[in-house]
Formats: structure tokens, C-alpha cells, sequence
């Protein structure tokens, strides 16, 4: 067993499991997107990120990924975790407007600006249907072509894959096919309809206080979004 | 490629290095060395050698004087260039015409003909002798050196010069637990960028349960403006060689890599000769000299992907896959190449390591700072007089290396900022300049030590366009996977590309630096963790030039397209025409002995009249149309 | 730009032969196949498919991750210009611009006549000799604007 602490709370890690295996196994909450039980973790979203170690060297890492080791100490809403995890939602938006998965996250996480210009290219390179079809459905269709900007995910040459069984599974655990959004407003790109609190705690603390794990949810410490 | 015999036995070997020893103390014959790596064959030295076996045969020197062609003698502003030995007479920027003269009045008649000499800008005095350049008297060549003494496709010239006595001390007299003490005690740490101690990197992999364990050379160098490894792998392969040799030895590895970018197809042939005559001469392979220890080396080739000089990228390429790096812990001295503990390298770490096992740790030591000890090779490139890659100790000044050694800005110009550590480093401006060059005050100050990549820019250097240019190679080299990287480069990109067209607003600065911490805060390897510097390091020292693209649609030095008009100054118009000739648009009028001008519907601001133009009467100067048709609008 | 759909592919079977069926040197197989076809033909890609046993679209990955591959053929005649730091500094950029005009193509592309191909490389590390041009392996040091006719001219006869 490997021993731990989380947000100040030792905890007990089997071998080979990561940060976030810990942390479920716990039910303490941490976002995640491009992570699916039943595929290999990937690392791509970053929104699963926690803060590791102390002091100078603390850094972030994602949790998917991240191997839960002896003697590690992890915070998992500290300042600067939040406000690296709101620029990555306020990402994936500008890619993807029409994602409801993305829209609630906005809402959940205080992110009420993008800033970005739009592309609607309503994909956000999670490569939740790459390992779906490779490791769920052994067809191997479909993958990542390129690299950097012009990254993109597609069929050998662009056209009708030999390997494609028209399982449909890519289109079930995409993020952004998944659920569908009204429609955000024009100008931000942003719904927010269902965000209406802002956890005051970070005005005083790094991290929240906050020990249900549902920022604001309990209603203790919200004020009206401005 | 020269035959070499099989040794079978260690005293063959040490017999072997004697006699070549000997034989090179012995030499009363005169030597020309001719520079000939890459770059000197791309400014003509295949033809000045091939100009002086002519000349030699032809006076019928060929048995009185030795013909050496070898890789970088580091000078590169200098090249083609050649040292004639045992005086070390130093003769620079020739051309075959000046061989038949060279080989009359030097080679014969021992007479020293001035105008091949390099001549002191400041002192006006020309210079006879390599060792008193002033290019060459501030350096400390440990490294870079031996260039000037080897053929690099020979084994025994290597041997010469004393090559694998260390691999034999680190054989017979040292075991693997000493040499890593050695290696430990040095100091030596990495030369690929981060620094990281080396002989503790070798513990961690000896250390690490799982056979067989492997070493690569990592011979990407894949920041632009760097190209202190490729003259080395160039010139003195061997020497990189016999630094793998003793790490295997101290690791216990059995096999091992280079992984050498595709870009270096010179390099590429020197290793691999190299390691045709290793193995020839029975130095590589099984039961090596009969000491039973058996090391098997390949090259790979890299294929164009700067993301692969990161360790756990460069591994996944030699596996065949695509250069995504992965997380880490597991570092790859526990579980690297193939799951199997690996220890990865770069290419001047690899060569320091035949010194530091032959003149001692403490030698090594001595030489530095506290914290860096050593020297480094840097590429001093960009906007300077003496263009070439410098060897230093750890601790000289900025100053020094692009004065004293660099001799500073050509034409006059002043010096704004040198950029050091490649796309994960920054901008360092005049107020830096006595900085000593260690790894820690580098960091300190916003840039990083970086591969050793060192680029001058003078006032005529946009640091905006500076930012923009290293963000577009970011966002093309990031390899995607993770979205604060990808998206984070491509968006910083996307924000000082619209401040360098003028379309900069309020807010953007605050954006960008928001967006570059995200990106270093939130992204999985080195790329995305340094993407930022640069952008960084520009507004920390000139945010006053992005205000400037900004607030006031102006480009300070002269070089964004969309805020410049290239105007021609009267006075210094002589009509000669030749602006007019080079305009592939015929956007410029008068007629000859008349002063020019510029019609600027038609100026596509190429930039090739004032590149035309000896007189220096054409400037790029604000565009005041634009900034009259913002004002309008507000 | 038409290509011969009866590509003589048996060059690519000698290849993956003389690396053993070795499915770690997919990369340097790319490499060797590009050396003979100028490019990396479809079929050529599915044949390595087929004799390694890996699935096509992991090949088409390392295909159109690396930047030394091409999918699409290329010119008789291929000039790349270095894009480097140093060789930024001194005007790389308007020397592109400048093949762009002379070529009347851009960067990445291929003239309709099959004769010319437009690369861009990050770095050759010949910094020194900047700015860099290299036109079918040969290097040309210290190009400018002005140079570049000339250098088209010597490739053109």
C-alpha cells in the first residue's frame, strides 16, 4: 500500500494506481473529461489537474496520468489549480460552443468570459473516440493525424474507413456530441444559464474550504455572480 | 572509408595508441587542416581541397606535406579557412583561386601571404597565428578543440591524439561505482538544457532493477540557431563514442542509440562510419578486447520533430511511434527505452566525459562556477561580426562572449538583446549583458541555459516579431496532446500576430501573460512548460515595444509589414536605379541621377529595395496612414 | 497532379524486408520508401500495413506526425528554405516570400508542371552561413532576395 495525503487526508493507494484512482476510490471529486473508466487514461484535457508537492517546487500534474507514489501530497483546488482548470474550459470553448458537457463546466468551475476567437470545430482532441475504438471496439478507424495546431482526428486519407464497423461508439462518448446546447449567446459564446454562485473562500484562502466537494452547492458561502 | 585492423586483445589497443601517438609526435612533414563541416562545404571548402590536391601534386608536395580534411574549426565567419601546422598559420575566407599562391609562397617557401590572414577590425593589424584571434583567446576549446587535429572518418587519427586511453582506464582501473564518483564529483551536469547532474542520472539508472539496460546519445538538437552537437558529432564522433563506452561501462548497459535529426545528413554519415570502424577494429560488439564486456551501438534518424529531443518523445521515436511524450515518474532511468532502464544523453555531455576520466574530477571542477562547472559551446549567431560557436568557461559574461569573442554588432548597429535557450528560453537585454552565463542566473533572469544556442538581434530586431516568430514554431513542433499547449500556443500566436498587424487592442497584454502561465502551469512536458518563455521574457524586457505595436500602431524597429512604409530619403538617393531593378512590382519610380520614390499602391513591402540599395536611402519608417485612419474612426 | 496508380511497390517489400519485419523501424522504413518514390505513395503505406501487421492508421500517424514525410508527391526539383532563428533574424521570411513570387506557389505546395516543390525546414543548423537555402541537397550560404533568380536559373536549364 502506498500512503498518501490529500488535501491533508492520508490516504491509501494500491500499486500501479494513479492520483485520481486514489481520489475516486475516496470520493473526493476531481473534473475530468478525457479520462473514461474502461480507457487507458490519456492526459489531454487537463482539466484533472492537482497540485503536487509543496513550496517552491510544487507543480501541477494531472491526476489521470500522475502515479500515486509514497509520501506524496496533494491539493486538489489550490488557486492556482482552479485558475489553470477555468483557461482550459475557457479553451475548449472557443473550439466548441455547442458542447453542453462544456457549457456545464463553465458554469460549475466560474468560467464567465472567453476570450478567444471561435473556431466551431467542435472538437476538443480528447481522444475519447480514438481509444474507444481502438481498445472497446478493436476497429482502429480512426487516429490522430498531424501534430500541434493542425492536429486532427480522422480516417486513413479522409475517406470511408475499411475498418469501420459503423459501431457508433466514437459518437456515444464524445464530449461534444454527447449533449447538445441550446445555443450559447452569440457575442461570449458563454450559457451560464445555470451558474449563479462564486465560492467567496479564495478570496482569503489558496485553496477551497469547502469539504463536500461541491463548491457552492450548499449555499454557505455564495454570493450573486456580477 | 579506410580499413581498420580487428584488435583482439586490450594491449593491442594500448600498443595500437602508442604507435599512432608516436607516429603524429614524430611528423616533421607540414600539416594543412582544412575546416569542412556542413557549413564549410556549403561556402566552398570541397573545392579549395580540392583546388590544393592540385596545387600539391602539381609542385610535387604530395609526400612532403599531409592534406586534413576535417570537420568545424568553430570560426565560421572565417570559412572556407585552414591551419597549416606545425605554426599554426591561420588563412580565412578562401577560394580555390588563392590555393596555387598558398602552396607556392607558404607551403614551399615558407613565406606568410597577408591578405589570406585575418585582420583585427579594431586594430586594423592582420594576425598570423590561430591561438591569437581574438576570436579564439577568450575561448577554453576542451571540448570543441581537437576538431582542427582529426580526420574525422579515421579511427587511428583519433587514436593520435590519445582517443580511448579513458575507455581503457575506465576498463582495467576503474570500476562502474568509481567512474560514476568521477562523473558525480565533476559537477558535470547536462548540456541539453535542464542541466540535471549527470553522474546522478547515471546512479539512478545503474541503480534500477531490469535488463538490459540501454544509453542514447540525443543528437536531435533541435533548437534553431544551435549547432554546437552537429560539429561535434561531425567532427569528432569518436570522441562522443568513447564518452557512451565508459557510461555503459559505469551503467552496466549493453546496448545503445544515437539518435541523430534527420536535418544532419553529415553527421549522420560520420557516426555511422564510425561505427562501421569500431566494430572493424573489434571495439564494438561482443567480448570487446577480451575484457567481457560486450556494448552494441546503432544510429537512428530523426525525422523532423523538434518535440523529439524531450527524453520520453526522442524514446517513443526510436520505438517507432510518434514523438508524444509521456508522463513521468516513471523517469526513464527506471523504465525508458522499451520499459528497460535507460540513460539518455545529450552530445556534449557524452564528449566531456573522456576528459573529466582522464585529467580527473577535480581538473573539471576547477573550471566554472559553483553551481556550472565545465564549459559550454555556444553557436554565436545572428547579428554579429565573428559568427561561430564559442567554447567558454561557465561563468564569462554575456559581454564578454559577444565583444571580446564575438566582436560585436556588424555595421554599426547597437546591440538590443540576445536570445539564449532556444523556444524555451528568452530575451536578455542590454542591462544583462554582465550576467555571467550558469545555469541558475540564467533562469533568474527569465531565459534558460538552454542547448547553447546564443542569437544576437540589434536595433533592427522586432521583439514582437521575435515573440511571434518562436510562438509559430511552437504551435507547429507542440505535439498536441495536451490542450494548454496546443491551443495555448496557437491563441498566444493568434494575439501577437494581431498586435504585430496593428490590430493589437487594450487587454491583450494581460490576456497574453494569463494565457502563457496557464501554458506553463498546466502542460505535461518541456515544450508546453517553456512555450511561454519567450513571450515572457519580451514583455518582462520590452513591454514598452508591444505598448508601442498597441497604443500607438508604431513598430519601434522598423520590421512589421502591416506598420511600416518603406520611404527613400532624398539625400541619400544617389538615382542609380538599382531599387527600381530589384521591384518585382514596379512600385518605384525615377528616372537615373533622379531621386527615387515609392508608389504605395503598388509596394508589396518585400523589402527588396532596400536590400538593393548600397546607399543606405531607403528606411522602413512608421506608416503614418494608418495611424491617421485609426484616429479618424475613435 | 496525377500519379501512377500502378506503383511498382515491390522496392517497398525489399524494404521492410532488409529491416527484418521489424515493427520498431517503421520510422526508418518511411525513410527509406520516401528515398526511392520522392514521397510516401497510399498503396506504399498500406503495403507496410499489411507486411508489418500494424494497423494503417497508426502508420498514417507517424506518416503525418513527422515533417520528413510528404503524402502528396513532389516536384523534380525541391528548394527548402531554413526558417531558423539566425536565419529569421537575417530575412529568411522575405526570401520565402521572394521563391513564393518566383515559383508562383506557396509554401508546402507543388507547381502544376511537376517541376518545383517549396519546402520550409525549422532549422539546418548552418546558422553562420544564414540565411540558408537548400535546393536538391545542394546548400546555398548567405541567400538574399536578389539571389534567388540566380539560384532558380542554375536548376532551370
Amino acid at each position: 500500500m502506498i500512503t498518501m495525503k490529500i488535501n491533508g487526508v492520508e490516504v491509501k493507494a494500491e500499486e500501479g494506481w494513479t492520483i485520481l484512482d486514489t481520489a475516486k476510490f475516496y470520493g473526493l471529486e476531481i473534473p475530468t473529461l478525457c479520462h473514461h473508466e474502461g480507457l487507458t487514461p490519456y492526459g489531454a484535457c487537463r482539466l484533472c489537474l492537482v497540485e503536487i508537492g509543496e513550496g517552491p517546487k510544487a507543480k501541477l500534474v494531472s491526476s489521470c496520468t500522475y502515479p500515486a507514489e509514497e509520501g506524496l501530497v496533494v491539493h486538489t483546488d489550490t488557486k492556482r489549480v482552479i485558475q489553470a482548470r477555468r483557461m482550459m474550459i475557457e479553451l475548449m470553448l472557443s473550439v466548441a460552443p455547442y458542447s453542453k458537457t462544456i457549457q456545464d463546466l463553465a458554469s460549475k468551475f466560474g468560467v464567465t468570459r472567453m476570450r478567444f476567437k471561435i473556431r466551431n470545430e467542435e472538437c476538443i482532441l480528447c481522444g475519447l473516440c480514438v481509444r474507444m475504438c481502438a481498445e472497446q471496439m478493436d476497429g482502429k478507424a480512426i487516429g490522430f493525424q498531424n501534430r500541434g495546431y493542425q492536429r486532427k482526428i480522422s480516417t486513413p486519407f479522409d475517406i470511408r474507413s475499411e475498418e469501420c464497423r459503423l459501431c457508433g461508439g466514437c459518437i456515444y462518448i464524445c464530449p461534444a456530441c454527447q449533449l447538445r446546447c441550446q445555443g450559447p449567446q452569440e457575442e461570449s459564446a458563454i450559457c451560464n444559464a445555470c451558474l449563479t454562485m462564486d465560492p467567496t473562500c479564495l478570496d482569503y484562502y489558496n485553496e477551497l474550504q469547502c469539504w463536500m466537494y461541491d463548491a457552492g452547492r450548499c449555499g454557505t458561502c455564495v454570493r450573486e455572480k456580477k | 572509408m579506410k580499413k581498420v585492423k580487428k584488435l583482439k586483445k586490450i594491449r593491442d589497443l594500448k600498443q595500437l595508441i602508442e604507435q599512432k601517438e608516436q607516429e603524429r609526435q614524430q611528423e616533421t612533414r607540414k600539416v594543412i587542416a582544412v575546416s569542412a563541416g556542413t557549413c564549410g562545404q556549403a561556402r566552398g571548402a570541397l573545392e579549395v581541397i580540392k583546388a590544393l590536391k592540385k596545387s600539391l601534386k602539381a609542385a610535387g608536395l604530395n609526400d612532403q606535406v599531409v592534406l586534413r580534411i576535417t570537420g568545424c574549426h568553430g570560426f565560421c565567419e572565417a570559412e572556407p579557412n585552414l591551419i597549416i601546422y606545425p605554426d599554426r598559420i591561420f588563412y580565412q575566407k578562401l577560394t580555390p583561386a588563392d590555393v596555387p599562391t598558398i602552396v607556392e609562397e607558404t607551403i614551399k617557401d615558407g613565406r606568410v601571404v597577408e591578405k589570406y590572414l585575418y585582420r583585427d577590425p579594431v586594430t586594423k593589424r592582420r594576425v598570423w597565428y590561430e591561438n591569437e584571434i581574438p576570436f579564439y583567446q577568450k575561448q577554453k576549446r576542451i571540448v570543441l578543440g581537437d576538431n582542427v587535429f582529426v580526420d574525422p572518418t579515421s579511427l587511428y587519427d583519433y587514436l593520435s591524439i590519445g582517443g580511448f586511453r579513458s575507455f581503457l582506464k575506465a576498463l582495467e582501473e576503474l570500476s562502474p561505482e568509481n567512474i560514476i564518483e568521477t562523473v558525480k564529483k565533476s559537477g558535470l551536469r547536462g548540456r541539453g538544457g535542464a542541466g540535471f547532474p549527470t553522474g546522478v542520472k547515471w546512479e539512478a539508472t545503474r541503480r534500477s532493477p531490469g535488463q538490459p539496460k540501454y544509453i542514447i546519445c540525443n543528437g536531435d538538437e533541435g533548437d534553431p540557431g544551435a549547432y554546437m552537437d552537429r560539429s561535434v558529432l561531425e567532427g569528432n564522433p569518436y570522441r562522443v563514442i568513447e564518452g557512451m563506452m565508459i557510461g555503459a561501462l559505469a551503467i552496466g548497459a549493453s546496448e545503445g542509440y544515437f539518435y541523430v535529426r534527420d536535418e544532419y545528413p553529415l553527421a549522420v554519415r560520420h557516426v555511422t562510419f564510425a561505427l562501421e570502424q569500431l566494430y572493424q577494429a573489434g571495439l564494438l560488439g561482443k567480448n570487446i578486447l577480451g575484457s567481457g564486456f560486450s556494448f552494441d551501438l546503432h544510429i537512428t534518424k530523426g525525422a523532423g520533430a523538434f518535440v523529439c529531443g524531450e527524453e520520453t518523445a526522442l524514446i517513443a521515436s526510436i520505438e517507432g511511434k510518434v514523438g508524444e511524450p509521456r508522463q513521468r515518474p516513471p523517469f526513464p532511468a527506471q523504465k525508458g527505452l522499451w520499459g528497460k532502464p535507460t540513460c539518455i544523453n545529450n552530445v556534449e555531455t557524452w564528449a566531456n566525459i573522456p576528459l573529466i576520466i582522464k585529467n580527473g574530477a577535480d581538473w573539471f571542477s576547477s573550471i566554472g562556477t559553483r553551481g556550472s562547472k565545465g564549459t559550454k559551446i555556444f553557436s554565436l549567431v545572428g547579428k554579429i561580426n565573428n559568427t561561430g560557436l564559442v567554447e567558454v568557461p561557465m561563468g564569462i559574461t554575456l559581454r564578454e562572449i559577444i565583444y571580446d569573442i564575438g566582436g560585436g554588432i556588424p555595421d554599426g548597429k547597437a546591440f538590443k538583446a540576445v536570445q539564449t535557450g532556444g523556444p524555451s528560453g528568452g530575451c536578455l537585454p542590454a542591462s544583462m549583458l554582465d550576467l555571467p552565463i550558469d545555469y541558475e542566473s540564467l533562469t533568474a533572469a527569465g531565459s534558460i541555459m538552454g542547448s547553447g544556442g546564443m542569437i544576437v538581434m540589434d536595433e533592427k530586431t522586432c521583439m514582437v516579431d521575435v515573440a511571434l516568430y518562436f510562438l509559430n514554431f511552437l504551435r507547429d513542433e507542440s505535439c498536441g496532446k495536451c490542450i494548454s499547449c496546443r491551443e495555448g500556443t496557437q491563441r498566444m500566436w493568434e494575439i501577437v500576430k494581431d498586435i504585430s498587424e496593428g490590430k493589437g487592442k487594450p487587454g491583450d497584454l494581460e490576456l497574453l501573460e494569463e494565457l502563457a502561465i496557464a501554458t506553463k502551469e498546466a502542460s505535461m512536458c518541456g515544450l508546453g512548460q517553456t512555450a511561454a518563455n519567450p513571450v515572457l521574457s519580451t514583455l518582462r524586457y520590452f513591454r514598452h515595444e508591444f505598448e508601442a505595436h498597441i497604443y500607438e500602431k508604431r513598430c519601434p524597429a522598423g520590421v512589421c509589414k502591416s506598420l511600416i512604409r518603406y520611404v527613400v530619403i532624398p539625400e541619400k538617393c544617389t538615382g542609380c536605379e538599382a531599387c527600381k531593378r530589384a521591384c518585382p512590382t514596379g512600385a518605384i519610380t525615377g528616372t537615373r541621377k533622379d531621386v527615387h520614390s515609392i508608389i504605395y499602391d503598388k509596394c508589396i513591402k518585400c523589402g527588396a529595395c532596400l536590400d538593393a540599395c548600397r546607399f543606405e536611402a531607403i528606411e522602413a519608417q512608421r506608416d503614418e496612414a494608418i495611424t491617421v485612419i485609426k484616429e479618424v474612426s475613435i | 497532379m496525377s500519379t501512377s496508380q500502378n506503383l511498382n511497390l515491390d522496392r517497398v517489400q525489399e524494404i521492410v524486408e532488409r529491416y527484418g519485419h521489424n515493427k520498431n523501424k517503421l520510422i526508418a522504413i518511411l525513410q527509406d520508401i520516401q528515398a526511392v518514390y520522392h514521397y510516401l505513395p497510399a498503396e506504399a503505406l498500406r503495403q507496410v500495413s499489411r507486411l508489418l501487421k500494424i494497423p494503417l492508421i497508426d502508420i498514417i500517424s507517424v506518416a503525418t506526425f513527422y515533417r520528413a514525410f510528404s503524402l502528396k508527391p513532389r516536384g523534380e526539383h525541391v528548394a527548402t528554405v531554413c526558417m531558423g532563428t539566425a536565419c529569421h533574424v537575417r530575412g529568411a521570411p522575405r526570401i520565402l516570400e521572394e521563391f513564393e513570387r518566383q515559383l508562383n506557389i506557396h509554401r508546402g505546395e507543388t507547381s502544376e508542371d511537376g517541376k518545383w516543390s517549396l519546402e520550409t525546414v525549422a532549422c539546418l543548423g548552418c546558422c553562420a552561413i544564414g540565411p540558408v537555402v537548400v535546393v536538391d541537397g545542394e546548400y546555398h550560404a548567405h541567400t538574399s532576395i536578389r539571389k534567388v533568380p540566380m539560384i532558380l536559373s542554375k536548376y532551370r536549364k
